[in-house]
């Protein structure tokens, strides 16, 4: 509570008290910087980027749930895929243009996710992550069982979307799909951040602090869970959406088990609760499997031992961030900072 | 306050860092004329499931075609220019295959793709490869959607398209077992769709008693066997990758059923599925039992099988994988990873010593028919139609190994095409074992 405090203090001191003008001060000066980053980078890491800002939209709805609200969830991964299904089965086959279906997308997750919320809201701890878990293995699954629909296996693709022509010839397919993603992400920035620092995300962190003290103060505790769990669900969404904006494909495959533990490794190693963490984290998640990739390539080892390396460094990094920074990157950097301003001062 | 101020620009500057080291490798060699090509190089790129449900077996594939060029490379390689491969592990996940091709064409700027292995995994950038003009050569999979040459002018098949097999497949059981029930088991896929595909252009409709698919990446092909074995199959074809074709006969054993099997010549290279026979019983089946479990399947090759020791080709080929691939074994992963290979530098010499992205792929519409190698059938490359062999030879496992039998068959995807005789002499290999067009 203090700490989200005192983090949003700069920003606060710029542009005074209100938390929209304070949300409107970062969606503006992120944007402004996602602009120009952008505009710099090639092709192939312009659709990185566009990767990590479909990461941070799911990570920054899942840091909201886990983080605020206390509920661990194994299944959006499987939420993703939804949203993903949605939109290339709007475009591909009803013929619908790309932005409504992304609020399809995010309609249509909603909707899946309150029966999910609500159940999540009447289970605890290992047991909700088990429920989670049994959806985002049988979800994707569903699309082997209508073949017709869902393409089965070989699943669905649609056109890569393309620039409109006013942002001229040489303006490059991969740096549309950034901007998609980025105000895709820079909604999702806008919505969270209003949300946690309102009166509901007040009441979610009193829920995760002590659910009888918080109904004792008159919290609707199922329905707070129940709402922290839809949210997020939109979130996971719209991520799914931007997802076929980058890949232009949904399959079972693409939204793997993995998928799901991966989410909720970034927002854990990023820094639960926060969308800083949330932001790490999606870095984490883009760069890293590239990273490991490329230092397991780089060693010349056997081909055995270079397939399965990056997962070996994938679980060490994991372990030692963990164990350097258990309040992941974005707490362990803060606590870096603090250090840093508490030595300087004694300088002084 | 002084410090707050601080901690709001350690953050800021936190993620500059983030995005400045994102941004980095995108400015290697982008300067020369052709991608991936100096006057001493070549580089081609591919995707590989390197683990994953397809790794027993095709994980074998790409190093031995490294094995192939780094012979080549060490006899001057091709025009002066050494074949380099970088393998990317996709683990047949097609969102993974996506990024890793974009990352070889866009950031590594290779020459074209080579042998991206997987149907459902392909599918998702040959739009994007043609679309860059991207060579695409020799693609791992027997898709019949790799035949388009006009929509697909880079993208080029190699292996028999799956239709071709099944037809090939369909017509020796009609034959040879005319009247009895046949079962089909075949991956959900434009692979298995293919397959079956052909094969229900041979077998008539009446004897085709059940087919079922099977989704890659489960893990229990128990509902599609117990529905196959309750149809009263008595043949079970099947289009399954190895690890499944092991699963399959491990579940049918176990259910005391044991049909005649037919399949896929992608799905039966005997040392992979006997060693996953041991993998999965967690080795209660041991390598010997294993062989003797697929013992008589019956399925088609074109190659010259992995275990025909007196095939020149052969004799050649483990040679060279023996001395460049220093512990992998000889089998029909291996053979097939050298074969692919040397198609690629039979291709690269035809595009002669100016070569562009372009003259490559007019080199394999204009010649590529005429090429000769360890191949038993003719390639049907042309501008109009990209497949690769276009027929196998019936075959049959034996005692671990594979023999052929009977003539080589050729045939056109389309139903309805006949089947025919290819009366072609065999090609042998030159004597330094590198192709001269």
């Amino acid at each position: 509570m203090s700490a989200l405090r005192s983090r949003t203090a700069p920003i606060e001191n710029l542009l005074g008290r209100s938390t929209l003008l304070r949300s409107l001060g970062l969606v503006i000066v992120v944007g402004v910087v996602l602009y120009v980053v952008s505009g710099q980078l090639g092709a192939y890491n312009q659709s990185q980027l566009a990767i990590g800002l479909y990461y941070f939209a799911v990570l920054a709805g899942l840091t909201m749930l886990i983080g605020s609200s206390g509920q661990v969830s194994l299944g959006h991964g499987a939420l993703m895929a939804v949203g993903a299904y949605t939109v290339i089965l709007l475009i591909g086959k009803e013929g619908w243009a790309l932005l409504p279906a992304l609020v399809a997308a995010v309609v249509v997750t909603t909707a899946v996710g309150i029966p999910m919320g609500i159940a999540a809201s009447r289970l605890r701890g290992p047991y909700l992550a088990g429920a989670t878990l049994a959806f985002a293995v049988g979800l994707p699954a569903l699309a082997n069982q209508f073949p017709v629909t869902f393409g089965g296996s070989n699943g669905l693709v649609i056109n890569p979307p393309l620039p409109p022509s006013w942002l001229g010839a040489t303006f490059s397919q991969e740096e549309w799909w950034a901007w998609i993603c980025g105000l895709g992400a820079l909604l999702v920035l806008f919505v969270v951040y209003n949300l946690s620092h309102s009166g509901l995300g007040r009441s979610l962190r009193a829920v995760r602090d002590d659910e009888i003290a918080a109904s004792l103060c008159g919290l609707r505790v199922p329905r707070l869970q129940s709402l922290a769990f839809v949210i997020s669900a939109a979130c996971a969404g719209l991520a799914g959406g931007l997802f076929v904006v980058v890949l232009q494909l949904a399959t079972p495959e693409s939204f793997p088990l993995q998928l799901s533990l991966a989410l909720l490794t970034g927002v854990v190693v990023g820094g639960l609760g926060s969308l800083w963490g949330a932001a790490f984290g999606a870095a984490l998640l883009t760069l890293l499997p590239g990273w490991s990739n490329d230092l397991s390539s780089s060693l010349s080892l056997s081909q055995n031992v270079q397939g399965n390396l990056p997962f070996a460094i994938y679980g060490a990094v994991l372990i030692v961030v963990m164990l350097v920074w258990p309040s992941g990157i974005s707490g362990g950097l803060r606590a870096l900072a603090k250090a840093v301003s508490t030595t300087r001062r004694r300088d002084l | 306050m002084r410090s707050r101020r601080k901690r709001g620009a350690l953050a800021v500057a936190a993620i500059a860092t983030v995005i400045t080291v994102a941004a980095c490798g995108s400015s290697n060699n982008t300067n020369v004329a052709v991608p991936g090509v100096t006057a001493t190089s070549i580089t081609f790129g591919t995707h590989q499931p390197v683990t994953g449900p397809a790794a027993p077996g095709y994980s074998l594939i790409a190093p031995a075609s490294q094995a192939y060029f780094d012979y080549v490379n060490a006899h001057g390689g091709v025009f002066g220019r050494k074949i380099y491969l970088t393998i990317k592990n996709d683990e047949y996940n097609p969102a993974t295959t996506v990024t890793d091709v974009r990352q070889l064409v866009l950031q590594d700027h290779v020459f074209g793709i080579f042998e991206g292995l997987g149907t459902p995994t392909h599918e998702k950038v040959v739009g994007f490869l043609n679309s860059e003009k991207v060579p695409d050569m020799f693609i791992a999979s027997g898709c019949p959607c790799w035949d388009a040459g006009t929509t697909q002018p880079y993208s080029f098949g190699w292996q028999p398209n799956y239709t071709i097999e099944g037809k090939v497949l369909g017509q020796y059981i009609a034959q040879h077992f005319a009247g009895q029930k046949i079962g089909v088991l075949y991956q959900d896929d434009d692979f298995g769709g293919g397959g079956l595909a052909g094969i229900k252009d041979e077998v008539p409709a009446k004897d085709l008693v059940s087919e079922q698919p099977y989704q890659s990446g489960t893990t229990s092909l128990a509902t599609q066997v117990t529905a196959l074995k309750a149809s009263g199959a008595k043949v079970l074809v099947e289009f399954t990758v190895p690890i499944y074709t092991a699963i399959a006969r491990l579940t049918s054993y176990t259910l005391g059923w044991n049909p005649q099997l037919v399949v896929s010549n992608v799905g039966i290279d005997p040392p992979t599925v006997s060693g996953l026979l041991a993998a999965v019983s967690k080795n209660k089946v041991s390598a010997a039992a294993g062989n003797a479990l697929i013992n008589g399947t019956i399925t088609d090759g074109y190659l010259p099988s992995f275990s025909d020791s007196s095939n020149p080709w052969v004799t050649l080929f483990k040679g060279i994988l023996t001395q460049y691939d220093k512990g992998a074994p000889w089998d029909g992963n291996t053979e097939y990873g050298i074969a692919n290979a040397y198609t690629l530098v039979q291709a690269l010499e035809a595009a002669g010593k100016n070569l562009t992205r372009q003259g490559l792929v007019n080199a394999v519409d204009n010649d590529g028919a005429s090429w000769t190698g360890p191949g038993l059938v003719p390639f049907r490359y042309s501008t109009t139609v990209h497949g690769g062999y276009s027929g196998v030879q019936m075959a049959k496992v034996v005692d671990g190994g594979i023999t052929a039998f009977g003539p080589v068959l050729v045939t056109q995807p389309t139903a309805g095409t006949p089947i025919t005789a290819y009366t072609g002499t065999p090609a042998t290999p030159t004597a330094s074992g590198i192709p001269s067009n």
